[in-house]
């Protein structure tokens, strides 16, 4: 059916409120990557398997993922009436278990992860109340008691989890499409920017460029036709709510875009999707499809004479294509080599017309502040970066997942409040952000309030949101290898600065985390850095010293025990550690003498064994190995 | 009709897909990787030919984008996923695991065709860090000692 | 016109102008290695980067890429600039340490030895060969394989090419002669692109002076008598010598 007014929205909606909460059980099972990776389609086969053998009347569904990723297998059960209750880190043969129990009345509380007590309806302004006075479920915390979800604001990720990503109604049933229903009826193109402009929403893909000052140049750029383009190349490593949100919500996505392409002037757009991501993909070719057939996409959308039409262009392994200009040569069918700003995409974009790109968040936001207004969302935030923000929390950090928090949340809370701390006790040292065109902040810092402007002073910046997190384990030095080894390999190649610099930047810190560096190779380091910051063309090599920047900045007496003392403080740099066994705790169990694929190791049964150093490659197996903590390095 | 010639068909519908398509040359080869593991020299120069773009263009994009192979690879594809993420938690340990128990480095294949080894950027299961991906099963919160057991199950 | 200044001092260019061609103008020498007329500029090599002032911002930017704009500041010899641009020289030297015209520039620059591991490649990556090959030429026999630190410029498949028409052009704009081409009796010889071309004999003199590929690709492209195609140059120059001095007899 084609949805051409409000009256058939709103019949969509009691529809895919039926099918978001039925009049009988329904089990969903989170099926984003996260959760399949870790068994969650075996979990859903056997929950379908279970109901139907024993013929129990319940539903089984599909959702995106919660957030929580750390206790994947996730499933969520509502029963009308009852406590709705989310279960972690299910395997078939609870999931088993779990129906079996539902069926006789039994809530399994040893598996519950939390209970919901409400549900925000971010659009409508409303709130979905549960039952929590249910005795089976009173032991488990609620919703808003999970230290990982107590300070979140859900806006960007406001339906990933609670309803199935392929199914529109669900969507809709979720305020979906009400805000284009607005837009396309009632407010002018200009109405429409200067709502964006005034709430103050920035890029959340980069630098943070004021959204809606980006599609007034788009709109006032001479050219037909005007493109509108979804930035999906989610490359920074670390980061991974732009994949989530394409899985668990592609709606929000397309219905932001097609609001932006009205306001701009354009009806034709495209998602680029990166190739890494097969599920968002298809995930997305699955919504526009629909979209397209119940008329919010292509032709005469909402009957109000507005064409706007979406396709995909699928990325094919490079991270450079991120970057707007090489992201406009990929989809034009070349290699992604990015090319001099000005003239800005919003004047010569795609095929030389002018074209506006943002990124998956940033689109998932427009339909809820349309709905809600720029004064809601600016009232959230810090001074100069508006709304919330998507971080992935991931590391060396207890609770791992997507978090959407209030911009200026200091890090310490999202370290010890919503990450509950760092492992097996030990001491946080820095946190990664923006990718590896960010930096890292040292925990000295933990009391910064996380903003685009915090980070970047910090000589950081927000990039697209990840947040890995380093403990005392954690070797700067290689740190900053790593990151420059990434973007030596991503770098196009094509300016000299990046191509050349990057590689003998490279070269310096391999030296010194071999303890082959002199002490003046820190300060031609610390220039390259400088120049390789300012000469180079692209935003890429424009930022690819920020991780060698930082770690100086902050960490410079670790570069400086490898170069000085030959030692790698956190036992890291294989040419500088040594792995020895200490005969007081050796039991002489022979699991690392057996793991060992050098035959390094030696001793008899049940005596304490030891390490040929000569034949040892530090692959460093036998620490991983052993469960008696007798393997030191030094 | 025999095998290559079959084959020979199939590419040409895969062009005519994306022919009519602005900037269709890149979904071209990814197509044609997908469905033959690779890109072969015949493959590159007919998608020069029947989409009238010179070969140096198409042989660019082909050395490129990471996602495009020129050599034939293993039945299956072992991504180690070398992102932030799993890179704090050790990644390219079991990278070097998977190397020893392969005897062949990242970036080849087993000389039976059985295993391609790989690194990624990334594959947004930063929450499972360490992770690889083996076709297209996941395996998350790795360590050295599993990696055998994981092997044995795509054979 | 538009009106900016460089290194203070004003000039007037028309619209359309890079601030090259505006620092030229003045008489400002700004080094450059992957630029040439003829060809589209590329902004890779950023020898020639200069600090463009705007407002409270500055930032380096290509002289080659950038168009002059009304009432721009620009500075091509602030300490920034120089900075920049001899670390650029140095790294180009350190890649290709036997590149006559880098080594020129850096002992212009005042660059005393290299501070990186020397290499021994001759290529800079300038992509003047490309650019002239497929804008001027219109063969698009090379282009820029791989990415990143691998980048080369090379044929498909790294061998022989079908539509090389051993033109020489890329390597007759090279900046640092990496580009090797020979002749040998009726053959020339493009080692660098892995490529052999059969030579055509001249009617006249019988010596072999071009590829047979380039003479059928200038029919292609120049509408010319045909046997204008089947003499060297020698020849024609003797010959038109010849004529000329027939037309001078006669004109007594």
């Amino acid at each position: 059916m084609k949805i051409k007014n409000l009256k058939d929205l709103e019949e969509l909606k009691i529809k895919g409120l039926e099918s978001l909460y039925p009049k009988r059980t329904k089990i969903n099972v989170g099926l984003g990557t996260c959760g399949i990776a870790t068994g969650a389609r075996a979990v859903f086969d056997s929950i379908a398997d279970e109901i139907e053998k024993q013929g129990i009347d319940a539903l089984v569904g599909k959702t995106g993922c919660l957030g929580f990723c750390q206790r994947e297998p996730l499933v969520d059960v509502w029963q009308p009436g009852k406590s709705r209750i989310i279960y972690c880190q299910m395997d078939p043969e609870k999931a088993r278990d779990l129906v079996t129990g539902l069926a006789q009345g039994k809530t399994r509380k040893e598996w519950a992860l939390c209970r919901m007590e409400e549900e925000e309806f971010i659009i409508e302004n409303t709130k979905k109340k549960y039952s929590i006075k249910e005795k089976d479920g009173k032991d488990i915390p609620l919703y808003r008691e999970i230290p990982f979800y107590r300070k979140q604001k859900k806006i960007a990720l406001r339906n990933c989890g609670f309803m199935n990503p392929e199914n529109i109604e669900e969507y809709i049933a979720r305020g979906g499409y009400f805000s284009l229903a607005r837009v396309l009826s009632r407010l002018k193109e200009e109405e429409v920017i200067e709502e964006i402009k005034n709430s103050g929403l920035r890029g959340r893909g980069g630098a943070g460029f004021p959204t809606g000052l980006k599609w007034k140049f788009c709109r006032d750029a001479r050219g037909e036709p005007k493109y509108i383009i979804c930035n999906a190349d989610e490359g920074d490593p670390g980061a991974y709510m732009d994949r989530s949100i394409l899985e668990g919500d592609p709606h929000s996505v397309l219905e932001g875009m097609v609001i932006g392409a009205y306001a701009i002037g354009s009806h034709e757009g495209y998602i680029y999707v990166r190739n890494e991501y097969p599920l968002a993909a298809q995930s997305v070719e699955r919504a526009i499809r629909q979209a397209e057939e119940y008329g919010l996409l292509g032709e005469n959308i909402f009957n109000s004479g507005f064409n706007f039409r979406i396709r995909i262009s699928q990325g094919a392994g490079a991270f450079v294509c991120g970057e707007e200009t090489a992201l406009l040569a990929s989809i034009e069918g070349k290699i992604g080599e990015p090319r001099p700003r000005p003239p800005f995409p919003a004047e010569r974009g795609l095929w030389d017309k002018p074209t506006n790109i943002n990124n998956v968040k940033t689109w998932a936001n427009v339909p809820v502040i349309i709905a809600r207004g720029a004064d809601w969302y600016s009232k959230m935030g810090t001074a100069k970066s508006k709304g919330t923000m998507v971080f992935s929390l991931v590391g060396k950090i207890n609770n791992t997942g997507l978090v959407e928090v209030p911009m200026g949340i200091k890090l310490r809370e999202m370290i010890y409040d919503i990450g509950e701390g760092i492992p097996e006790g030990k001491k946080f040292k820095a946190v990664q952000t923006g990718g590896p065109s960010g930096g890292c902040i040292p925990s000295e810092l933990a009391d910064l309030e996380v903003d685009y402007e915090k980070l970047t002073q910090a000589g950081s910046m927000m990039g697209s949101g990840g947040m890995v997190v380093m403990d005392e384990d954690t070797c700067m030095v290689n740190v900053a290898k790593y990151f420059l080894n990434f973007t030596k390999d991503e770098s196009c190649g094509k300016c000299t600065p990046c191509r050349e610099g990057i590689k003998r930047m490279l070269e310096i810190l391999d030296d010194i985390s071999k303890g082959k560096a002199k002490e003046t190779d820190l300060e031609l380091l610390e220039t390259l850095a400088r120049v390789v910051k300012d000469a180079s063309l692209c935003a890429l090599g424009g930022t690819a010293p920020n991780p060698v920047l930082t770690t100086l900045r902050y960490f410079r007496n670790e570069y400086e025990a490898h170069i000085k003392d030959k030692k790698c403080p956190a036992h890291i740099c294989p040419d500088l550690i040594h792995y020895s066994i200490d005969k007081e705790k050796c039991t002489g169990c022979g699991l690392c003498l057996k793991e060992c694929p050098q035959t390094a190791i030696s001793g008899e049964k049940k005596k304490p064994h030891s390490i040929d150093k000569s034949k040892c490659i530090k692959c460093g197996v036998c620490f991983e190995v052993c469960n008696f903590d007798a393997v030191e390095i030094d | 009709m025999n095998d290559k010639m079959k084959r020979k068909v199939d590419l040409e519908k895969v062009i005519n897909k994306y022919k009519a398509e602005k900037g269709g040359i890149i979904s071209v080869l990814q197509e044609i990787n997908r469905e033959y593991g690779y890109l072969s020299e015949d493959a590159l120069k007919l998608v020069a030919k029947k989409l009238d773009v010179p070969l140096i263009q198409v042989y660019s994009i082909a050395t490129f984008y990471t996602a495009f192979s020129l050599k034939p690879r293993g039945r299956h594809l072992i991504n180690v996923c070398l992102g932030t993420a799993c890179f704090v938690k050790g990644g390219n340990r079991i990278l070097e695991k998977l190397e020893r128990e392969l005897g062949i480095k990242a970036g080849e294949t087993t000389k039976e065709l059985r295993y391609s080894l790989d690194t990624v950027h990334c594959i947004g299961c930063c929450s499972l860090a360490p992770v690889i991906r083996i076709d297209e099963d996941a395996y998350g919160r790795l360590k050295q000692e599993k990696v055998p057991e994981i092997l044995k199950k795509h054979k | 016109m538009l009106n900016l200044t460089i290194d203070g001092k004003k000039v007037s260019v028309e619209k359309g102008t890079t601030v090259l061609h505006a620092a030229r103008k003045l008489g400002i020498e700004i080094p450059t290695l992957c630029y040439h007329e003829g060809v589209s500029p590329y902004g890779a090599c950023r020898v020639c980067l200069v600090e463009v002032v705007k407002g409270i911002k500055t930032g380096l930017t290509t002289s080659c890429t950038c168009l002059a704009e009304e009432g721009m500041e620009v500075k091509s010899d602030s300490p920034r600039v120089l900075e920049s641009r001899k670390l650029m020289v140095e790294l180009l030297l350190a890649r290709c340490p036997e590149a006559e015209k880098v080594k020129d520039l850096a002992r212009k620059m005042g660059i005393e030895g290299v501070r990186f591991k020397r290499e021994d490649k001759e290529c800079i990556l300038c992509g003047l060969c490309v650019r002239v090959c497929q804008e001027i030429i219109e063969a698009s026999v090379i282009g820029f394989i791989n990415r990143g630190a691998n980048r080369e410029v090379e044929t498909p498949f790294q061998a022989q090419s079908d539509v090389c028409i051993g033109c020489g052009a890329c390597s007759s704009v090279c900046p640092t002669e990496a580009i090797k081409i020979k002749e040998m009796f009726d053959k020339r010889i493009l080692e660098t692109w892995h490529t052999e071309l059969e030579l055509k004999s001249c009617k006249i003199c019988g010596r072999y002076f071009v590829p047979k590929k380039e003479l059928e690709h200038l029919k292609e492209k120049i509408e010319l008598p045909e046997d204008i195609f089947e003499i060297c140059t020698d020849c024609k120059r003797k010959s038109l010598t010849g004529k000329i001095g027939e037309i001078k007899t006669g004109a007594i």
